[in-house]
Parts: structure tokens; C-alpha cells; sequence
């Protein structure tokens, strides 16, 4: 068989999303209009799950494909479990709102796929073109989707906001690219990493790469100091659309920041890029928390929260070690349950007048009005805040384990300190919640859907959750040791 | 049969079904109320039994069970010595009582209340309970999650301040408690507390790690000066919440030294006894002058709190088996006690709906049942012979002598403030005329807050004539702590330079002169 051919069975998932989103386009474009939004985004959501199953078909161990573009491995394989699952969750969440706000066009759940097509190209990229590539595909519907409220001068504003960053931030990341490129000879992680592992000097034209291609990076990540358009965007774009830029997204950006970090720049340079991260997971753990408490907005305060969140997983990448590795996996599978679950309680709330909730003190009595949203969303805050039992805090515990393995003391401190003020403005939802008294009386959406992805995430991230500890550790440490070949 | 299991799984099942009910809200509460009463009295039965078939000449862990459910974090490792059961007992004892005094009091939310007293039961058992050390962290600091809701719910005015000042100062203390806690399992490769205390790790971590637990245990026991959220939190709780918070959570941080401080860091215990002992005698001077002026009753009830937790890291930091013993049994006592005067409190509160001292006046005359029953625990907790504060008071004091005369000094006139002070309120509270006419229409104790006072008193009086029942449990564990302090503690710290140690502590202004005086000497 032709090479091509072997390789687009490796590249399973990707290979369907391709097909899927061309068949999206037909299938909406040729459905009544009235339905093409239904129609389409269930059928995303069963490309979506197609791509999941070719996973489960894919062979153990570390498969190369595309000349070595593109790898397969266990890492990937858990990354794009969660990226396909989050992206799928996005699709379902956004209907109810999307019907609602008269802006129910069909190409919502087919800039989704391509969006998520992006993503699993990411965490499987070998290469740094790869990456690029993966990460453009992934940015450019991520900006119309911003935009997708047309009517609404926010949601254009986030969209351009979101795009003049982004491109400037790929303009970067390609920047860091060349130097690297110039520097070791080639894109491919492997072999820049037997490059840099058989120099003896230090080399500052690398280190300038680095430099370069983590500042793109965090862009992404969303982390300090290149996190300032994330609030904004969160708060402009549509609801549905910064549920999704909080979840899968950040755990493709964050797995392919591991693996380009671990994979290409191991030994002597790892101090160096150590010195970097050190840097941003403590900026972000820190303005996360210290920023979210003057919010007002509850779509700020989660832009805040993801931000924070991001400086914690980084922590577990700090080390380079596969404990942090797996550290990071688990933080990012626990994560993105707890922002979707967030986010989805702020879709299924509406006021009296049947417009979306972003006034953190419309939650005012809410449970009193609405007593189990308002149990579930205290399960998240709570969660979110690192308190046990509930589930939220083992991430924390993970990363900050694997820290403290490796003799960072002094950044699992600031951590633990910085997650003290977090757990503030968290506990404030809650006040407002428990403590207040109700004042305008909130309807819910009524999506059944949502409704029961909503108790799936809450009771994920409830006590009862910590009985998934075990096998998602099981995963994580699998995941991670695919970095670490030896 | 997995009965430390049982116990903790018990409360929680309860309180699911109690968020479940259905009906009507009157419905709901009624049947809410009976449903706590009677998970909490199986679980005082399921303790009777424990502590019936508990064995007291060893210092092993009893009960163990051992599921590694979450592993590689933490396994569910339960197991408990004298100590634990000492305190389970106590939680236990004081839950029923806590219902009961919520039955009328408590008017919102009545099944979430009672199930937030569920979860704080089992979360209280768990600690205890705990063997491995992450299970530990996980219900110490879960217990911040159903009191912060308890205060902010069902508190006071200024609830929701306490709340937050209650949550966030407890939590910044653990936190450095479980950066501590990472630490010290990466290097001993075990998180069971077995293993853990019997590692030595090395004297200039041991400093660390020690300064580290201090910081949580201090702001849970409290001491001074970190001791400012628990007036405010004990002020806005409702009476069953100061009588949990009083009776059991402030346990969490004596039962934290001894379980970890103690065996785990020998060294820098006996190097940091200077520390310990001078924030306690500050405590028991400063906070016994503070509850002097106070007019709010719940308040200076928790400055004697303050006060009395003082004597029990005395007492634990004397580093010899009276001192130990007298700070587990001025543990037990305290809960009782103070538990108790919170209920009193409670009782007028509920009446007159103030807790201003000044507003009440004459109760020996219109309730005398009432001011028999807080004479009682007046003079329970000024240590009165015969009643359990003297024994906890007595041993504290006779150990801490053998270690430091001075801090004793110190703590002894704690006891004349005590008497000051609490004399003083039943005074105003109890002599004198009526304050005014809805003070003198108050009418006497009814049989349910009969009921609820009256087992305490029995155990206040069993503790105080027979102290034996309560001790001889604790003897084997406490002998293995104090074995494992003599064994490298005293051979690194003689006697002599233990005193010395204690010297900077001396030059609290009481002392100032005498301490200036041995200076010269030398």
C-alpha cells in the first residue's frame, strides 16, 4: 500500500473530521432552514463520536505518520478523547441559546468541527509546521466564531479582538519557529532534540526560539502575561462559544505545549524553558486570582478562573518530569469538566425577561429560586477552588505533588497561597447564591440536554468523583510515559 | 464488620435523603428533624459500641480497614487509638445534643440544615479516623465546606463576614500544611501516619515542617494571635454551630499536634517548646482580661475558649505523659463545658433573642432551674474539684511544672482569671434584678432543653470523679507519643537547656524582671 494511504489510517480521527465537516456543509446547505441547525449539529456531534471510536481502533504504542509530521501515541490518544468530547458537549450546549437568539445559522456546529479538526491535529503534531498548521485551523473558526453574534457590537468586537491577537501571536510563534529551524536544522521534535542534546554549549539562538514559540503558545493558553484578551473575548462572544474556548482549546494548547517542551528540549535546555514556565504559572496562578475578585461579570470571572486554572496545570509542566506530565493530563481531563459545567449552568439560566444571565448578582437567592442549579454550580465553584472532597482539588494536589517531587517548594507555596484569594471570589458566587436574598426570580432554559450534561459534570466533580481518580490516573500516567521513551 | 466506614458513610447517606425529601415545607422540616435525631443516636450507639469493644492496653490502630479506592493519591485507610476514639466519642455524644437544641431554634431550611450537621459529622469522624495522611487533609479541610455554609445560612447580622473570615483563615493555614504534607511523603515513599511517625527526618527539616503544621493547627485550635475568627464565628453561628465548632472543630487542632506535630517532628517540638508555650501564656492572660469586658455572652464564652485551648498546648508541649493526658482530657472537658454554655446561651437567646449581658439579671429568682444548671458549668469551667475541668487543669499544670516553673506561673493565674470572668457573668446574668419586664416573664428550662443538659452534666461529673474511664484508653497511645519524644527529644534537649529554651519566652512583660535577673546571673 502507498505511504499516504497507511498514514491517513493512522491519522483516523483527523481523517473523519475532514470528511465530516465537507458533509456538514452539504447536509446544512441542502436541509430545510428551520431544521439545518438541529440537523447539522447532530450530526456533528455523531462525526464527533465517529472520530472517538477510530481511536479506540487505533494500535498500541507510538505510531509515525506523514514522513514523521505526524505521531500517534497514547498522549494523543487522551488528549483527543477530551478534546472530542468537550468539542461535542460545545455542539449540544449551544443549540438551546442559539435557537433563541436568532442567530441559528447551521455553519455554528461546522466552524465547531473544523475548529476541532485544528485541535487533534495539534496534540498530534511531530513537527513544528505541523503545529503551526494544527494551530491555525484551530484558530481561524475559533475567530469567526467570536464574531458568529453578528448583531451584537461585543461579539464583533471580541471576534476582531480575538483575531488581531491571535495573528499577532502566530506571527510569533512562526518567529520562534525559523530561529529554531536555523538553529538545530530541522522542525521534526525528534530530531531538534538530538540536535540539542549533542550541544555542548548553550545555544542563545535557541533559547530565543523557545522564548518565542512559548510566547505564542501561552497566547493560547491564555496565560500572563499574554492573557488580556481572554476576558474580553469571554465576555463578548457568544455564551456557548467562551464555553468552548475554556475547555477544549486550552487542553489541546496545553498538551502540545508539553509536548513540544518535553519532546524537543529535553536535558540541559529543560532548566531554561523551566525558568520560563516557573514565570508564567505563578503570573497567572496570581493575576487569576487577584484580578477576579473586583469582576462583576460572571463570564469575566470565568475568563479569570481559566486563567488562574492554566498557571496551576503549567505547574505540573514545570518539573519535566512524567509525574508532572500525568499531573498536567489529569488537571486538564478534571478542568475541563468543571469550566463546562460552569458555563453551562450561566446557558441554562435566564431572567424574567427571558434574556441570558451575566450579572453576577442576578444569581442573588438562586437557590432558594432554583435549588439544584444552585447545589451543582456550588459544586463547581467549590470544585474550581481546590476544596476536598470535592474532586477539584486532587488536580491541585497532582500538579503540586509533582512539584514538590522535584524540589519546587517555593512554587507549590505561592500556588497553594494564590488558590487562598481564588477560593474568595469563588465563595462570593456562593454567598450570593446561599446567603442573599433572591432577587429577580430566574427561569431556566429548560434543555433537557443540558440539563443532564450539567449533573454529569457536577457529579464528576462531586466527592462520588474521586472514585475516578484511580483509572484516570491509570490513563494520565500511560499518557504521559509516551513523551518519555526511555 | 467495617464500622469507622459505617460511621462516616452513615451521616452522609442521611443527608442525601434528607435534600430529597419529599412534601411540604412544614412537612419537610418535621420529618427532617426526626430523620437527624435518629441517624445521629445510631450513630452515638455505633460509638458506645466501638468504644465497648475497643481494646485499651494497646497503642496499635484498632478497626483498620485499608481499600486503596484512590490510589495512587491516597487510600481509604481508616484505623483509630485511644486518642481518636476519645474524640469520636466526644463528636458523637455532642451530635444528638446539637439536634435537639436546633428542634425549634432553627425555623429556614430545615432539612439542610440538619443535613449540613450530618456532613460535619462524618466529615469529624473521618479525621479522627484518618490513617492515611491525604484522608486526613481531605476531611480536615471538608469540614470548612458545611460550617461555612452553617454561619453564612443560619448565623447572625454580621454573617456573612464571619463566614469568610472563618473559611479563608483556616484555609490559608492548611494550605502550608499540605505543601508540609507533599513534602514529607516524597521522602518517607509512604502517606500512612504509622509509617510517617516513625520516620526521622532530618532536624533542619523537621524546623520547617513543624512551623508548617503549626500554621494550620494554630489558626484551628486557635491560639493567640491568630485566634480572631473564632469570636467572631461562635457570635454568628447558631447554638448548635458554636456547640460543634467549640465542642469538636476546635479539637481538629489539639488532635493535629498530637496525631502529627508530636511523633512526627520530635526534634523541632522540643527546639520550638519556646514558641508554644509563650503564645500560650500570652493567650491565657490576654484573653482571659479580654473576656473580662465583653458584653456579648457567645463572645466571651469563645475568648474562655481561647483561653482554655491555651492549657492544652501547655499542656502538650510539657512533652511528659501528665501534660499529654491533661491536654486530652482538658480537650474532652472543654467540648463538654463550653459546649454546654453555648447551649445555655442558647436557651435565653431563644427567649429574649439577645445575647447582651446587660438585658438579663435576676434568673436565679424567675428561672432557678435554669441558673442551677449554668452555676453548674460555671463552675465546670472554672475547674471546680469534682467536676472534669479540675482533672484537666490539674494535669496540665503538674506536667507542664516538670518542664517549665515559669510558664506555669503564667498559666496558673489563667485559673484566677478564669474564675473572674465566669463568676462575674453568672453574677450578672444569674443575681441582681431582672433587667426588665420580658427578662422576668422568661419562662423556666422545658423538658427537651432539660434533656439535652442533663447528659452532660453526668458526663462533666463521671469525668471529673472518675477520670479513669476516660484516660485509660488514651494511656497506651499517649505513652507511645511521649516514647517516641524521650527517645531522641530529651537526648538532644537535656532538661536544663529545655528551661533555657523557655527563657525568651519569659520576657512576656509579667516576667520581664525575673527574666532580667537571670540574666545577670549568667
Amino acid at each position: 500500500m502507498h505511504p499516504i494511504f497507511t498514514s491517513i489510517a493512522v491519522a483516523g480521527p483527523e481523517t473523519v473530521i475532514t470528511l465530516g465537516s465537507l458533509a456538514a456543509l452539504m447536509l446544512g446547505t441542502f436541509t430545510a432552514k428551520h431544521r439545518a441547525l438541529t440537523v447539522t449539529s447532530l450530526f456533528a456531534v455523531a462525526i464527533l463520536a465517529l472520530a472517538g471510536f477510530t481511536l479506540l481502533d487505533a494500535p498500541a504504542g507510538t505510531t509515525r505518520a506523514f514522513d514523521g509530521l505526524y505521531v500517534a501515541d497514547d498522549f494523543s490518544a487522551f488528549l483527543k478523547v477530551i478534546i472530542l468530547a468537550a468539542s461535542a458537549a460545545s455542539v449540544l450546549l449551544a443549540l438551546p441559546w442559539l435557537k433563541e437568539s436568532g442567530t441559528g445559522r447551521f455553519e455554528y456546529p461546522v466552524l465547531m468541527l473544523l475548529a476541532t479538526l485544528g485541535l487533534t491535529i495539534m496534540v498530534s503534531a511531530n513537527d513544528l509546521l505541523t503545529l503551526y498548521v494544527g494551530l491555525e485551523l484551530a484558530a481561524l473558526p475559533s475567530y469567526v466564531l467570536a464574531a458568529f453574534h453578528r448583531q451584537d457590537n461585543r461579539s464583533a468586537e471580541a471576534g476582531l479582538k480575538y483575531f488581531v491577537l491571535g495573528a499577532l501571536a502566530s506571527g510569533i510563534l512562526l518567529y520562534g519557529v525559523t530561529l529554531i529551524y536555523g538553529f538545530s536544522g530541522s522542525t521534526q521534535l525528534d530530531t531538534i532534540a538530538s540536535v540539542v542534546g549533542g550541544q555542548t554549549e548553550r545555544s542563545l539562538g535557541l533559547l530565543f526560539g523557545i522564548v518565542f514559540i512559548l510566547s505564542g503558545l501561552a497566547f493560547k493558553v491564555s496565560a500572563v502575561p499574554f492573557h488580556m484578551w481572554t476576558p474580553d473575548v469571554y465576555e463578548g462572544a457568544p455564551t456557548p462559544v467562551a464555553a468552548f474556548f475554556s475547555a477544549a482549546p486550552k487542553a489541546a494548547a496545553l498538551g502540545l505545549m508539553a509536548r513540544v517542551l518535553v519532546v524537543a528540549f529535553p536535558g540541559n535546555i529543560a532548566a531554561d524553558w523551566q525558568q520560563i514556565l516557573i514565570f508564567i504559572a505563578i503570573a497567572s496562578m496570581v493575576l487569576g486570582a487577584v484580578a477576579a475578585v473586583a469582576q462583576t461579570n460572571i463570564k469575566r470571572l470565568l475568563a479569570y478562573s481559566s486563567i488562574a486554572n492554566i498557571g496551576f496545570a503549567l505547574v505540573g509542566l514545570t518539573p519535566g518530569t512524567p509525574a508532572g506530565v500525568s499531573a498536567l493530563l489529569f488537571y486538564t481531563a478534571v478542568y475541563v469538566a468543571m469550566t463546562l459545567g460552569s458555563f453551562l449552568v450561566v446557558l441554562q439560566l435566564r431572567r424574567p425577561d427571558g434574556s441570558p444571565v451575566e450579572n453576577m448578582a442576578d444569581f442573588a437567592g438562586l437557590s432558594k429560586t432554583q435549588p439544584k442549579l444552585a447545589a451543582a454550580l456550588a459544586i463547581f465553584m467549590f470544585s474550581l477552588a481546590g476544596i476536598p472532597p470535592l474532586l477539584g482539588f486532587w488536580p491541585k494536589f497532582a500538579v503540586f505533588q509533582a512539584a514538590v517531587a522535584s524540589g519546587l517548594i517555593a512554587l507549590a507555596l505561592i500556588g497553594f497561597i494564590a488558590s487562598v484569594v481564588a477560593a474568595f471570589y469563588y465563595l462570593r458566587l456562593i454567598k450570593i447564591m446561599y446567603f442573599d436574598e433572591p432577587g429577580v426570580p430566574l427561569a431556566t432554559e429548560g434543555s433537557a440536554v443540558n440539563g443532564a450534561m450539567i449533573a454529569a459534570c457536577a457529579l464528576f466533580c462531586s466527592p462520588i468523583g474521586m472514585l475516578a481518580i484511580s483509572p484516570l490516573a491509570a490513563a494520565t500516567t500511560r499518557a504521559a510515559a509516551a513523551l518519555f521513551p526511555n | 464488620m467495617p464500622i469507622l466506614s459505617l460511621m462516616i458513610l452513615l451521616p452522609v447517606a442521611a443527608a442525601l435523603m434528607l435534600l430529597t425529601l419529599p412534601g411540604a415545607d412544614a412537612e419537610r422540616a418535621s420529618r427532617a428533624r426526626v430523620v437527624a435525631l435518629a441517624t445521629t443516636l445510631v450513630e452515638f450507639a455505633l460509638g458506645i459500641w466501638l468504644w465497648a469493644s475497643f481494646d485499651q492496653t494497646t497503642a496499635a490502630f484498632q478497626f483498620s480497614e485499608n481499600l486503596p479506592l484512590f490510589a495512587p493519591f491516597l487510600n481509604w485507610s481508616l484505623g483509630i487509638d485511644g486518642i481518636a476514639l476519645m474524640l469520636i466519642e466526644l463528636s458523637v455524644f455532642l451530635m444528638p445534643l446539637c439536634v435537639l437544641a436546633s428542634w425549634v431554634a432553627v425555623k429556614k431550611r430545615v432539612p439542610e440544615y440538619m443535613a449540613a450537621f450530618l456532613l460535619m459529622e462524618s466529615l469529624m469522624i473521618g479525621t479522627f479516623a484518618a490513617r492515611d495522611i491525604f484522608l486526613f487533609y481531605l476531611f480536615f479541610e471538608g469540614g470548612l465546606i458545611p460550617m461555612f455554609l452553617i454561619i453564612g445560612i443560619w448565623g447572625g447580622a454580621r454573617r456573612i463576614y464571619a463566614s469568610y473570615k472563618f473559611f479563608l483563615y483556616t484555609l490559608l493555614g492548611s494550605v502550608l500544611m499540605l505543601v508540609a504534607m507533599l513534602w514529607m511523603v516524597d521522602v518517607a515513599g509512604s502517606s500512612d501516619i504509622g509509617v510517617l511517625s516513625r520516620t526521622d527526618f532530618p532536624k533542619n527539616a523537621q524546623f520547617w515542617l513543624f512551623l508548617a503544621f503549626f500554621a494550620s493547627f494554630a489558626v484551628k485550635m486557635p491560639m493567640w494571635p491568630v485566634h480572631t475568627w473564632l469570636p467572631d464565628a461562635h457570635v454568628e453561628a447558631p447554638t448548635a454551630g458554636s456547640v460543634i465548632l467549640a465542642g469538636v472543630l476546635l479539637k481538629l487542632g489539639g488532635y493535629g499536634f498530637i496525631r502529627f506535630s508530636l511523633p512526627m517532628f520530635p526534634d523541632a517540638s522540643a527546639q520550638l517548646i519556646w514558641l508554644v508555650f509563650g503564645l500560650s501564656m500570652v493567650a491565657v492572660v490576654y484573653t482571659s482580661l479580654v473576656a473580662l469586658v465583653q458584653q456579648d455572652m457567645k463572645k466571651l464564652i469563645a475568648y474562655s475558649s481561647v483561653a482554655h485551648m491555651a492549657f492544652v498546648t501547655g499542656g502538650l508541649f510539657a512533652l511528659n505523659t501528665q501534660g499529654i493526658e491533661g491536654a486530652m482530657v482538658m480537650m474532652l472537658s472543654h467540648g463538654l463545658v463550653s459546649g454546654a454554655l453555648f447551649l445555655c446561651v442558647g436557651v435565653i437567646y431563644d427567649r429574649l433573642h439577645t445575647r447582651e449581658i446587660g438585658r438579663y439579671g435576676g434568673l436565679a429568682d424567675t428561672m432557678p432551674k435554669y441558673a442551677l444548671v449554668l452555676l453548674f458549668f460555671t463552675m465546670a469551667s472554672v475547674g471546680l474539684p469534682a467536676t472534669s475541668g479540675f482533672v484537666a487543669e490539674f494535669l496540665v499544670l503538674l506536667g507542664m511544672y516538670q518542664t517549665s516553673t515559669w510558664a506555669t506561673f503564667v498559666l496558673t493565674t489563667g485559673i484566677i482569671l478564669g474564675a473572674a470572668y465566669m463568676l462575674w457573668l453568672y453574677a450578672r446574668v444569674a443575681y441582681g434584678k431582672a433587667a426588665g419586664d420580658d427578662t422576668r416573664a422568661m419562662p423556666d428550662l422545658n423538658a427537651r432543653e432539660i434533656a439535652i443538659l442533663a447528659p452532660i452534666i453526668f458526663a462533666v461529673l463521671w469525668m471529673g470523679i472518675y477520670p479513669k474511664s476516660f484516660q485509660d484508653p488514651m494511656k497506651p497511645a499517649i505513652a507511645a507519643v511521649v516514647a517516641r519524644l524521650e527517645g531522641r527529644a530529651l537526648a538532644t534537649v537535656p532538661t536544663d537547656m529545655t528551661l533555657s529554651a523557655v527563657l525568651p519566652a519569659l520576657k512576656s512583660p509579667a516576667n520581664a524582671d525575673k527574666a532580667l535577673a537571670q540574666e545577670k546571673l549568667h
